[in-house]
């Protein structure tokens, strides 16, 4: 049997747009919020008024009498903890005698329509017990300090300690040795789409539907099922049009166990909307993070060594907090050839909702005060920023000191597209006053190599049904969220099998129908399910081609499929439509059904220390961008006038939707950059709305010119890795580095509001003014 | 049940071309008419009140939240929402360019960012980048750094000519 007429995963290679863009454009596209639910009971949830305490009395009968509510649940409702990673699930869905942050779900209620379940709301009755509520990590670990979780001491989730070559000599070995401290504000993934579930419970059959926001609806049948003490079997989780995910929704979050709570208590069916200031504080974004970073480089610009410590504050639970601390420190590696690498992680808790996932997860902070020092220490040594760059890349394949996998390696050609586009060396140093341009990389997984959930299984699975219509139905447990993943589903088996788009249906994350996913997290699906789902199409095509071949009577080497007829040598001799080969393959076994998988080998899950799983992958992406910005000195106003990036994605198997990610992450990470910070007061988040989180606005936000950078990854599917998070991390310190440039202060702090970037002017001018009267005096 | 003791009036409004009457409560809102008894849901709530432009629609041709919106106010008037835009089975000339540009990727935005563009497009059919960017300033996306929103609304308007 010969490969795929063209087989390489480019079907018009300017791309195609999205399987399901014309439901979104139409507004047939069903989110959760627009599933049909005239019939369904209200449900609403009460929420812990301080930041942290011992439930002396939680009274929910008045509520519970009013007429109109059908159900109350509380913590004495479900003993069971919930969470995604298995050695850190200490969340109950609703606080069981204590509560630890502002905000935290309680109770909750279902009632006919929700005006009474909001006056039942206020029909509760709360009392705690008042601790001391920690809102910074240090205050959390001040000696002495109370403890969140008894089982924590220094109110630590984890630390991590590691070291990779000899630091020591490596420091000596340096030209220069220079240490920063940079400070990242807590951001939010603030998807358009607010939080939802619908959960409907049969009492008479204890099946349970639930139908959420989920990125993976594999985590969320498991949590229920343990939540819920009901059979895994008689759960079904459905995924419907979700509004965006960016790591907001990887994790089981708590309202969707308690919907599925309140419609068991009610007997039936429960819809759960959260308002925004609801899931701004349902949280699970990127933590707060201060960054103490030593690097040592030699005159020509090669680093020697690189020491990090790290301390995030995760907020009052576990949940991912082990696996963004872990990122931090892996992802120091695989983009650079760091001969000695130190680092010293600490996760905190404190009063705050937990922190999670977010796009570029673990990475983005630390890679950013990484580009920044990297600069800085340049412009010291009177060397290039991208020269500083070149003198560090690594050489694929190869494998890092803390034993990842890199096959694949772009970088250089990243620099030298972004060098070119933006007319780097005619323009550095020579633009005006005020105007500035820097620039950074930045890189992430495709993929974590290891599942977070050890079951033995393939690490991805794709279904393939061809019946007597002749239609392929791709079935994937992957939640496509907007990033196209059941387009790329579409597009590696139409190119695989060499038949028409149109012809591959997808059908997504639906637990009854669609094979199990590790779902959306980690850039992971091009990658696993791209390769399931290619393994699945050769698989189909195998049978297609023996069944051609009998008709034929030829060998099935000699048979191959274009354009949708199979044909023996070039289809001279004879060929055979494709609706005659599938009524030929169907004679023989009926309808047909083919797997297809994918899974990591055992060499690319990284190394063997305590944590080393995390920051394997299979195949990074690789980014480089410039960042163009004009600073008003008068007002500390930054704008940014245009940005140049490039990621190499291995191969764009949907050049289209690889720019819109592109596109979409260098943009998120300029909103962590200049304006997105969330705040509390006492607890109490005041951020909590999409007027006082400032997301950027069309008017703010500049074009961004994409180049993408092809290095064909061995292991990728038709050679592609990820596009969607790499870009994001290269932003902050680009423009950090394009202020500098502008106006030369380095920031410290970020986002570089312009309050902040006007106190660092005045701060400067006050110090001019003192050291001239200083010089007057003497 | 508040929404059922507070005072309700016969609404008559043209929803996407076609008179509807209904009996509203004097405090509902217009996005939750749409959604909830014309079953419009095309129309999205993306926050608490007049953030994010998701309920983003025409009332006599200008673009409106219409989450801060009473339905009350649109007696005798005319409301246009995304479905409306559909001709014939067909989609619109920017809802072609949304989808083929890529100016929609999770979607949840896009009713009410098209929505606005053709207001814009309505009133302004020629307009430069920087009129769709201003334009369009009251519409959220966290998808697609608007880059592929602009691109899309200048083929549409390019189509028109």
């Amino acid at each position: 049997m010969k490969a795929g007429s063209s087989g390489d995963g480019g079907i018009g290679r300017a791309g195609v747009p999205l399987i399901d863009g014309i439901d979104k454009v139409t507004g047939r596209a069903r989110y959760t919020a627009d599933l049909e639910h005239a019939d369904a009971l209200v449900g609403r949830i009460f929420r812990s008024p301080v930041s942290h305490g011992e439930i002396i009395r939680l009274d929910v009968s008045k509520a519970r009498a009013l007429e109109g509510v059908v159900s109350v649940v509380t913590g004495d409702d479900c003993p069971y903890t919930y969470g995604v990673l298995p050695v850190a699930m200490n969340e109950y869905p609703l606080a069981r005698e204590r509560v630890r942050y502002r905000g935290e779900p309680v109770a909750a209620l279902a009632a006919v329509d929700a005006e009474t379940a909001e006056r039942a709301l206020k029909l509760i009755e709360f009392e705690v017990r008042e601790l001391p509520a920690y809102y910074t990590s240090g205050e959390a670990r001040a000696p002495g300090a109370t403890l969140l979780h008894d089982n924590k001491p220094g109110n630590l989730e984890r630390e991590v300690h590691n070291e990779f070559g000899d630091l020591r000599q490596q420091f000596a070995a340096a030209d220069l040795v220079r240490e920063e401290t940079i400070r990242c504000a807590e951001v939010n993934h603030a998807q358009i789409e607010p939080h939802a579930a619908l959960a409907d419970y049969d009492p008479l059959t204890g099946h349970l539907t639930v139908q959420s926001v989920s990125q993976v609806i594999y985590y969320l049948h498991l949590m229920l099922a343990r939540c819920l003490e009901i059979d895994a079997s008689r759960i079904r989780v459905v995924k419907p049009f979700v509004g965006g995910g960016f790591g907001a929704r990887v994790e089981v979050l708590n309202f969707e166990i308690i919907t599925a709570l309140l419609a068991r208590a009610a007997g039936g069916k429960v819809m759960m909307q959260l308002t925004r200031e609801e899931t701004f504080l349902t949280h699970r974004a990127r933590p707060q993070t201060d960054i103490r970073l030593k690097l040592g480089m030699r005159r020509d610009g090669r680093i020697t060594a690189c020491e990090c410590e790290v301390v995030q504050r995760g907020g009052a639970y576990a949940g991912y907090g082990i696996v963004t601390i872990l990122y931090a420190g892996s992802l120091l590696q695989g983009i650079y050839d760091i001969p000695a690498i130190k680092y010293d992680g600490y996760r905190v808790y404190a009063n705050l909702p937990p922190c999670g996932a977010m796009r570029g997860h673990g990475s983005v902070d630390t890679r950013h005060a990484f580009e920044c020092l990297l600069d800085r220490m340049a412009r010291e040594l009177k060397l290039d920023p991208f020269a500083v760059r070149r003198a560090n890349l690594l050489h694929a394949p190869t494998r890092t000191l803390n034993d990842l996998m890199v096959n694949s390696y772009g970088l250089g050609e990243c620099l030298d597209r972004v060098e070119r586009a933006s007319r780097w060396t005619e323009r550095i140093g020579r633009l005006p006053r005020g105007k500035g341009l820097g620039m950074a990389c930045s890189h992430y997984v495709s993929g974590a190599a290891k599942p977070i959930h050890w079951t033995g299984e393939p690490h991805a699975v794709v279904n393939l049904r061809l019946d007597f219509d002749g239609g392929i139905t791709a079935l994937t447990g992957a939640a496509d969220i907007g990033q196209g993943s059941s387009t790329m589903v579409a597009i590696t088996v139409a190119e695989t099998l060499g038949i028409s788009l149109e012809r591959v249906r997808v059908i997504a994350a639906d637990s009854a129908i669609t094979p199990k996913d590790n779902g959306s997290y980690s850039s992971r699906v091009t990658f696993m399910v791209g390769n399931a789902a290619i393994d699945a199409a050769r698989g189909l095509k195998a049978l297609l081609v023996a069944a051609a071949a009998r008709k034929l009577e030829a060998s099935p080497d000699d048979v191959e499929c274009v354009g949708e007829v199979f044909q023996v040598g070039g289809g001279g001799q004879s060929n055979l439509p494709f609706a005659e080969v599938v009524k030929a393959a169907l004679a023989e076994r009926g309808p047909i059904t083919v797997s297809g998988t994918f899974t990591c080998p055992p060499e690319a899950q990284g190394g063997k220390h305590r944590g080393g799983a995390v920051g394997s992958t299979m195949g990074f992406s690789y980014a480089a961008q410039v960042v163009e910005v004009t600073v008003d000195e008068a007002t500390g106003a930054i704008s940014v006038d245009k940005v140049w990036a490039a990621l190499d994605c291995g191969h764009a198997i949907n050049p289209l939707a690889v720019e819109g990610q592109i596109e979409g992450s260098v943009w998120m990470g300029m909103g962590q950059a200049l304006t997105e910070e969330t705040r509390y007061a006492g607890g109490l988040p005041v951020h909590a709305s999409l007027l006082e989180y400032r997301v950027p606005t069309s008017a703010e936000s500049p074009p961004i010119e994409v180049q993408i950078v092809e290095s064909r990854d061995p292991y990728g599917p038709f050679g592609a890795k990820e596009a969607s998070e790499g870009a994001l991390a290269g932003f902050p310190p680009a423009l950090i580095n394009a202020i500098a440039n502008a106006i030369g202060i380095d920031m410290s702090e970020l986002p570089a509001t312009a309050d902040r970037v006007m106190e660092a002017l005045v701060e400067r001018r006050r110090r001019k003014r003192l050291d001239d009267a200083r010089r007057a005096a003497s | 049940m508040e929404s059922s003791r507070s005072a309700k009036r016969l609404l008559k409004v043209l929803v996407n071309g076609r008179w509807r009457e209904d009996a509203v409560a004097e405090n509902q809102l217009l996005v939750d008419y749409l959604r909830d008894v014309a079953r419009l849901t095309g129309t999205k709530i993306g926050c608490d009140g007049g953030e994010c432009g998701a309920c983003t629609v025409l009332l006599d041709g200008q673009a409106v939240p219409a989450c801060i919106t009473l339905a009350v106010r649109c007696e005798g008037r005319s409301v246009e929402t995304i479905e409306g835009l559909v001709a014939h089975g067909r989609p619109s000339r920017l809802q072609q360019a949304f989808h083929e540009k890529l100016g929609t990727q999770c979607g949840f935005c896009t009713p009410g960012m098209i929505m606005a563009a053709e207001a814009l497009l309505r009133r302004n059919p020629k307009p430069s980048d920087h009129d769709i960017r201003v334009a369009l300033s009251g519409n959220l996306c966290r998808c697609t750094g608007y880059v592929k929103i602009i691109e899309s609304v200048r083929t549409a308007a390019e189509m028109a000519s």
